[in-house]
């Protein structure tokens, strides 16, 4: 059923009874030709690229519990590729380029609003260093521009410039393109276009194992409704990569942290961008409800309990009615936790393991939500051909030993 | 106040107050929205999506409907508040939103007709095309038409605390069951915390004075109840104070509103509220239930309320929330409202109750006040536009159908009991099905369930369970218990089980509502199952059911029962949404505590900060301390004060307030290996009295600070970090003595703020301080470049550093912090003759890279190597071991096109290229540009007579003589690659 | 906001006054320079991550100053044990409480 304005309109005319299900709720067969572990937005995205662009439908995602559940339906939603390393700026930049006609190629509104993210600078350290971004993102054709306190204001004007505060606002780096979509719908967009292409969506469906054969290659994985065969399996499973991959004894430098984030209650539009405070640890925009969502920072701890400590929030809400002090009133609804994967350079893992036949997407961090549809796009080519895309060629297990590191953190003090 | 009835309510002296520019009076002891209701209004707001015309549904924090504005002048204007909560002070001024033009007159309201179109997630299948007209079109529409009251427009003038407390047991819901607990804590000496969100204790006994307890009534036993508990040094109780999460190790967050309900603005010396974060030993939740509504068409029209609620409003706030009722149940419970509000001389139009069985003393009790009963009946919609006026009642044996007129619908469709804070320390829930609620089950933490927030709905059965509780709690925090006994008679016990709720009955494309604020509707949830959301996380997330302010207080439920009957499953199959915290919003103002403005982050400041502010200075913020970046004279901007204490530095004497540098002292027989192991360098063979650059790494391989280290005796070394990097030098430097080499006799101090730097530079330097010194030879010879020695400058106590970050000739005086402002004082005015000239950071900044000195994160980034960073000369070749070695081997740390710190002159020596700009061999390709590297540092040397500029460049010391590229805005500027050094490469100045 | 003994002053104290300083038991190789690349990499940033009982170092930051040792549950976050830095690994057989 293609989704329109006239079907919405046909649809409501008839009582709204004859819509039917987004997915058809799958039975898992007994083998597929690849079995992806994993219904977030990067599972779906891979499962739908897989069958988009490489033509292989003989495929299923299994999820432990339901679909989107996860870190895809956790974050604060925001999409930026403004990162200094040409190594990331190609990655991001590519799933902007993808973002920009996601809606319209899934025939499903994911909302994808460019309303800009400014990135503040608080000191002249920051300064130098979102200078230095501006200028690679330039030449690397990723918009990105400097914005002074004044013009930072007028672009959000909840800003607070004033420059005896504690953390100044000296300027800001602007990525116009930059924005913000409806986390929930990317899933359920891609979910829904991979089935229509033949991909079975399997939910509350948890991999106990990954199996291997005698001779070292992948047999399937082994999930709570029995043994599915496959000949290449792709884990993409954040927060549980871990344990995931241990049991086919892959082992990845991997940390799991709580990552925390809010919303407030909702109010009419106040906030018209998105604005991030590394200094300061402070992700804001406002939702098309109203309400303002927060990004908080990660626990200090390994864990994998998907709740932080509100000390961790009270630190970013103070920042926040620093940043913005007509928000000092407003009132927090919810908050809740996530688990993030994080490598040693916060950069992510992208390819092929040591098991043959076995593949693996982790290591996002706190940032992967952004790249959804490029990471979909690179791992599924990486499945179909057994070696990766150009684009995540960079982002392999083995970078660690080399010492060969895309460390965007160390090189700039800028969260993800 | 035509709706306030003789002799009912706990109120007080008459008070005034507005709605939407209306004047009205209530009394003292009323919420805002008892107030509307004793006036007659119950249209109070208009619902999120169709703008429907609300009324008050509850009496409490679960309210989804009545949200208003509350306008205080100052800056103190509030949306989104609950007038269920708001308890009412004079003067109030609250105003209605989300309407347009008025509350009555909402043309918003138009979308109610494209209800079909807009039905569950029609978003996601429309405004597709064209594609630009998202951003630019239908969001801005979309955004507009949602939110509710309008966000603050002024800084909050309130301040807020934080407070940490401890406790033996601390009982949250101040209803019987929680003072049933507190009172046997309480008596067992036990440091005991009762909290309650209302404005009194008491609970549901506040809304049914006819219960006895120890053969009193109820509001009398609540008066003893309150004075023996704040009798008790032990026991402290707070009223207005909000449990609103449960965290790791009993660690429950309280939010107590201070201000809100008092007329006038705030007293300075009190903030708005308090967050309490406290760690009690025990916990016993007694949070009772929350009443829910039933599922019929028209269940949302102004007047449709809890029937609980509607006997709060009677015996606790003297309000009769309509003249003609109809009472709606699935349950016993409405029947004491129908009862109750009979009495009091309300024409109770009928009874309805779902079930045909009902208990015959409750049909008896309405034969008696003449209430007609109509069982196995329920009401299949209502009529009304700004408040019902009659509903239709269907009978579900047959097809009759009556209309009954009223003025208002009392609804019952049974209780769910409040788990919140159980769910938040991840406890498990276990299904009901008797009354159709989830109750607490199994927790890692130490708290106690009782009430009827754990199924227990009658007030003996909750008394008791609270003392067993509360007695129980107290035992396990050490104390001997000693468990009240409480008797309670009462008639109006919540005891017959519920049935379930007939949902079938509820005809497609009728408006019967789930979640009232967010308008999702049983159609909604249908259709969302329809579509394939079959988890009830998919359903809430499709529909929004439950994540409206009142975050599903009273819809989750119900939304549960819908979709698992339409899923065909269990209720507790499809599971329940995760509570999360806080139980009500919280203002971002808690949260933040203290921590606001001065007191957000505190700045650190050095000792002679305060001279430099006096001066003028320009200050920039680095790590946590606030730095002079400048001092400028007249009108001078940066470059041109820059260029002036350049010149000053070189040509005579600058000083420099270097206080903030990060200072450790290594002391230990072993002092000199731990140096070894931890920086670069060779340490064994520095004598004492001279110093050293040290470099360190991280176990990485890369630059991870630096400074100069001096040694001042076989077992002492002074070290300097970066101003930022002192914390974390220290913590990696503990953490390897600590856990790797623990057999090294090694002792680690931070003296940063125990010693004033006071930086002299310049060829004068030495002529300003000689006659301050005694007991230093400050000969060349005897005190050469990077020598340390201790000794008295005007018979203060010193610790003298010879060295140089300009190129001149240096000292850096340490004197103990309090002797910092005057000597710095002194120095000033004796230097006068030196034409002494403070400078700050920037000039520093310049002074070291003519001479091409690195700056730790400026010039290396955290991806840098020793080698990279053209520092090998400072690596210990002959050293085994040193954090960071073993790492410096691996295959990429050698490869050939790593970034190397190369100097750069522009062509054209009047550019200043910007740091961050990036280098290109070829200006000419297209984009995207293969970069080889960036600008690190540039500046205008003023005494070099033109622009130089440091940048990490691939392949750079292979480079030299050869020109590169820097693409900026417009032009590209050509630049050679050269050595990083610009200035006296002979280094002849030192000894100048 | 977990609540942590530290060990040395033997006082339960919240969080805010410790940081956490990753897996214990990983020993820095006496002689680095006889690892080979991988055995480095591992050293430098493999780590179990485990999802149930893990060894863990925290720093009494802002109290005694001590590194030291703790077995938490990193399903439930529970800090079960803490113990002084060198002592020998603790027996998990003795925490495991079997589901988390």
């Amino acid at each position: 059923m293609r989704f329109s304005l006239s079907q919405v309109v046909w649809q409501g005319l008839k009582g709204n009874v004859g819509w039917r299900p987004q997915w058809p709720a799958a039975e898992p067969k007994r083998a597929y030709e690849v079995v992806i572990v994993g219904a977030g937005g990067h599972g779906l995205a891979t499962a739908y690229y897989l069958a988009k662009e490489h033509g292989i439908t003989d495929v299923a995602v299994v999820e432990r519990g339901w679909l989107g559940g996860g870190n895809t339906g956790r974050n604060t939603t925001i999409i930026r590729s403004n990162y200094l390393y040409d190594e990331s700026a190609r990655l991001y930049d590519h799933a902007v380029k993808l973002w920009e006609g996601l809606s319209q190629e899934l025939n499903y509104n994911v909302m994808f609003s460019q309303r800009g993210v400014m990135m503040l600078a608080h000191n002249v350290h920051d300064t130098q260093s979102f200078q230095r971004h501006i200028y690679a993102n330039k030449l690397n054709g990723v918009d990105n521009v400097w914005l002074t306190p004044e013009e930072a204001k007028d672009y959000c004007p909840p800003l607070n410039i004033d420059p005896s505060a504690r953390y100044p606002v000296l300027g800001a780096a602007l990525q116009r393109r930059g924005g913000t979509a409806r986390h929930d719908a990317v899933a359920w967009g891609y979910a829904r276009g991979a089935a229509q292409r033949g991909v079975d969506i399997i939910q509350n469906c948890p991999v106990i194992s990954i199996a291997r054969g005698a001779d070292g290659r992948i047999k399937g994985v082994e999930t709570g409704r029995g043994f599915i065969g496959a000949k290449k399996v792709a884990v993409v499973v954040a927060g549980a990569t871990t344990t995931v991959m241990e049991t086919a004894g892959v082992t990845l430098p991997l940390q799991s942290h709580p990552l925390q984030a809010l919303v407030s209650e909702p109010v009419k539009p106040v906030f018209p961008c998105v604005v991030m405070s590394n200094a300061v640890h402070a992700y804001i925009s406002q939702s098309d409800k109203g309400e303002l969502v927060i990004g908080s920072g990660t626990d200090q701890y390994v864990s994998y309990v998907s709740r932080g400590g509100l000390h961790i929030i009270e630190h970013t809400i103070a920042a926040i009615n620093e940043l913005f002090p007509i928000f000092s009133r407003m009132r927090m609804l919810r908050s809740w936790g996530g688990t993030v994967d994080v490598t040693p350079d916060r950069s992510p893992i992208i390819g092929l393991t040591p098991v043959p036949g076995l593949y693996v997407n982790c290591g996002w961090g706190t940032g992967g939500f952004k790249a959804t549809p490029g990471s979909g796009h690179v791992f599924a080519h990486t499945i179909a051909r057994g070696e990766p895309h150009d684009i995540n060629a960079p982002y392999t297990i083995d970078r660690f030993k080399a010492g060969r590191l895309i460390d965007e953190a160390a090189a700039a003090a800028v969260a993800h | 106040m035509k709706y306030r009835v003789a002799n009912k309510g706990r109120l007080g002296a008459e008070v005034g107050f507005s709605f939407d520019g209306r004047s009205l009076t209530g009394r003292r002891g009323d919420t805002l929205a008892s107030a509307l209701l004793a006036n007659g209004v119950h249209l109070v707001g208009r619902s999120f999506k169709y703008h429907r015309p609300r009324g008050i549904l509850s009496a409490g924090s679960e309210e989804p409907n009545a949200l208003v504005s509350i306008k205080r002048p100052g800056g103190r204007s509030d949306p989104n508040t609950r007038a269920t909560v708001q308890e009412l002070f004079e003067g109030l001024v609250a105003d209605s939103q989300h309407r347009w033009p008025s509350l009555a007159v909402d043309l918003n309201a138009l979308t109610s007709i494209a209800s079909p179109f807009v039905a569950a997630g029609f978003y996601y299948k429309t405004f597709m095309w064209p594609r630009s007209f998202w951003t630019r079109f239908y969001e801005p529409v979309i955004r507009a038409a949602a939110g509710l009251g309008e966000a603050p427009t002024d800084p909050d003038p309130d301040t807020y605390a934080h407070l940490y407390e401890h406790c033996d047991v601390l009982v949250i819901g101040g209803g019987i069951a929680g003072i049933a607990a507190a009172m046997s804590a309480g008596a067992s000496g036990a440091k005991t915390i009762l909290v309650d969100e209302q404005a009194e204790i008491g609970g549901t006994l506040l809304s049914d004075p006819s219960v006895e307890i120890d053969g009193a009534s109820c509001w009398q036993w609540l008066e003893k109840a309150h004075d023996e508990l704040g009798e008790m040094d032990n026991v402290l109780v707070l009223s207005r104070t909000t449990a609103i999460g449960y965290y790791h190790q009993n660690m429950v967050v309280m939010a107590q509103r201070l201000t809100d309900h008092r007329d006038g603005p705030p007293p300075k010396a009190l903030p708005r509220e308090r967050l309490w974060h406290v760690r009690a030993k025990q916990v016993v939740l007694a949070q009772g239930a929350i009443e829910r509504p039933l599922v019929f068409s028209g269940n949302d029209r102004p007047g449709v309320m809890l029937a609980d609620a509607s006997r709060t409003y009677l015996n606790r706030y003297g309000v009769l929330v309509g003249a003609r009722p109809l009472v709606v149940t699935n349950n016993d419970t409405a029947w004491n409202a129908a009862f109750d509000l009979a009495e009091a001389g309300a024409d109770i139009a009928a009874i309805v109750d779902e079930r045909f069985e009902v208990h015959p003393d409750l049909k008896g009790r309405a034969r008696t006040l003449n209430i007609n009963v109509l069982t196995g009946h329920h009401v299949a919609k209502t009529e009304g536009r700004l408040r019902i006026v009659a509903a239709i009642v269907h009978s579900d044996q047959g097809a009759a159908k009556q209309r009954i007129v009223c003025d208002a619908v009392l609804m019952s469709g049974g209780w769910t009991p409040s788990v919140h804070l159980f769910s938040h320390t991840r406890g498990s829930l276990n299904w009901n099905p008797d009354e159709q609620s989830f109750l607490p089950g199994d927790t890692i933490e130490r708290c106690r369930p009782v009430g009827a927030g754990n199924g227990t709905t009658t007030f003996q059965g909750a008394a008791t369970e609270g003392a067993t509780a509360g007695a129980a709690a107290a035992e396990d925090a050490g104390f001997k218990s000693t468990e009240r006994a409480i008797k309670v008679r009462s008639t109006s016990e919540l005891d017959q089980p519920l049935t379930v709720l007939a949902h079938s009955a509820v005809p497609e494309g009728a408006k019967a509502f789930i979640d009232f604020q967010n308008d999702v509707t049983t159609r909604d949830i249908k259709q969302a199952v329809r579509e394939g959301f079959t988890s009830i996380e998919h359903v809430k997330r499709y529909t929004t059911t439950g994540m409206a302010t009142d975050q599903g207080k009273t819809s989750n439920i119900n939304g549960l029962k819908v979709a698992a009957a339409s899923i065909g499953k269990p209720a507790p199959d499809i599971g329940l949404t995760t509570f999360r915290p806080p139980y009500t919003p919280t203002t971002f103002g808690a949260l933040a505590g203290h921590h606001k403005g001065a007191t957000f982050d505190i700045e650190r400041r050095t000792p002679i900060d305060a001279w430099a502010e006096a001066e003028g200075a320009v200050y920039e913020p680095v790590g946590q301390w606030r730095r002079a970046r400048y001092f400028p004279q007249g009108q001078e901007d940066m470059h041109q004060a820059v260029a002036r204490e350049c010149m000053a530095v070189r040509n005579s004497l600058g000083m420099f307030d270097a206080s903030t540098l990060g200072k450790i002292e290594i002391v230990g027989p072993d002092a000199a290996e731990f140096m070894n192991r931890m920086y670069t360098n060779p340490w064994t063979k520095l004598t004492p009295g001279r110093c050293r650059y040290g470099l360190m790494l991280s176990e990485d391989g890369f630059i991870y600070d630096d400074g100069v280290i001096g040694r001042l005796g076989p077992d002492r070394f002074h070290v300097t970090t970066t101003t930022g990097g002192a914390p974390r030098v220290l913590n990696m430097m503990e953490d390897y003595l600590q856990t790797e080499w623990s057999d090294l006799s090694v002792w680690l101090t931070s003296v940063t703020e125990q010693w004033a730097v006071i930086a002299l530079a310049g060829p004068r330097s030495r002529d300003l301080i000689k006659p301050m010194i005694d007991d230093v030879d400050l000969s060349d010879e005897a005190f050469p470049h990077m020598s340390i020695a201790t000794g008295h400058i005007l018979s203060i106590p010193m610790r003298l550093f010879r060295v140089s970050f300009s190129g001149e000739r240096g000292y850096e005086i340490n004197v103990p912090a309090r002797y910092g402002l005057g000597l710095w004082k002194h120095l000033f005015a004796e230097g006068q003759r030196y034409d002494i000239t403070p400078y700050g950071t920037e000039t520093m900044h310049v002074l070291r890279a003519e001479k091409g000195f690195i700056i730790v994160g400026q010039d290396t980034d955290g991806t840098v190597t020793p080698d990279d960073a053209g520092l090998n000369w400072a690596i210990g070749k002959k050293k085994p071991d040193f954090v960071g070695k073993r790492s410096l081997t691996r295959p990429d740390m050698s490869k050939p096109d790593r970034k190397h710190l190369v100097g750069l002159l522009t062509t054209d020596s009047n550019e200043v290229l910007p740091e961050g700009a990036q280098i290109v061999a070829d200006p000419d390709q297209q984009i995207p540009m293969d970069m080889i590297g960036h600008v690190t540092s540039s500046y205008w040397s003023a005494p070099s007579g033109r622009s130089i500029a440091m940048a990490l460049v691939a392949g750079g010391r292979n480079r030299f003589g050869e020109t590169v590229y820097i693409p900026l805005e417009g032009k590209t500027v050509p630049a050679t690659v050269t050595a990083t050094t610009f200035f006296d490469p002979d280094n002849k100045r030192i000894n100048a | 906001m977990l609540l942590i003994r530290c060990p040395y002053c033997n006082d339960e104290l919240p969080e805010l006054e410790y940081s956490y300083a990753g897996e214990a038991h990983v020993d820095r190789p006496p002689d680095p320079a006889s690892l080979d690349d991988e055995a480095w990499r591992d050293f430098l940033f493999v780590r179990r991550n485990p999802r149930g009982l893990h060894l863990e170092r925290w720093r009494h930051a802002f109290g005694c100053g001590r590194f030291f040792n703790a077995v938490r549950d990193t399903a439930t976050d529970e800090v079960i044990h803490t113990y002084h830095a060198g002592e020998p690994r603790p027996d998990l057989e003795k925490f495991d409480r079997g589901a988390s």
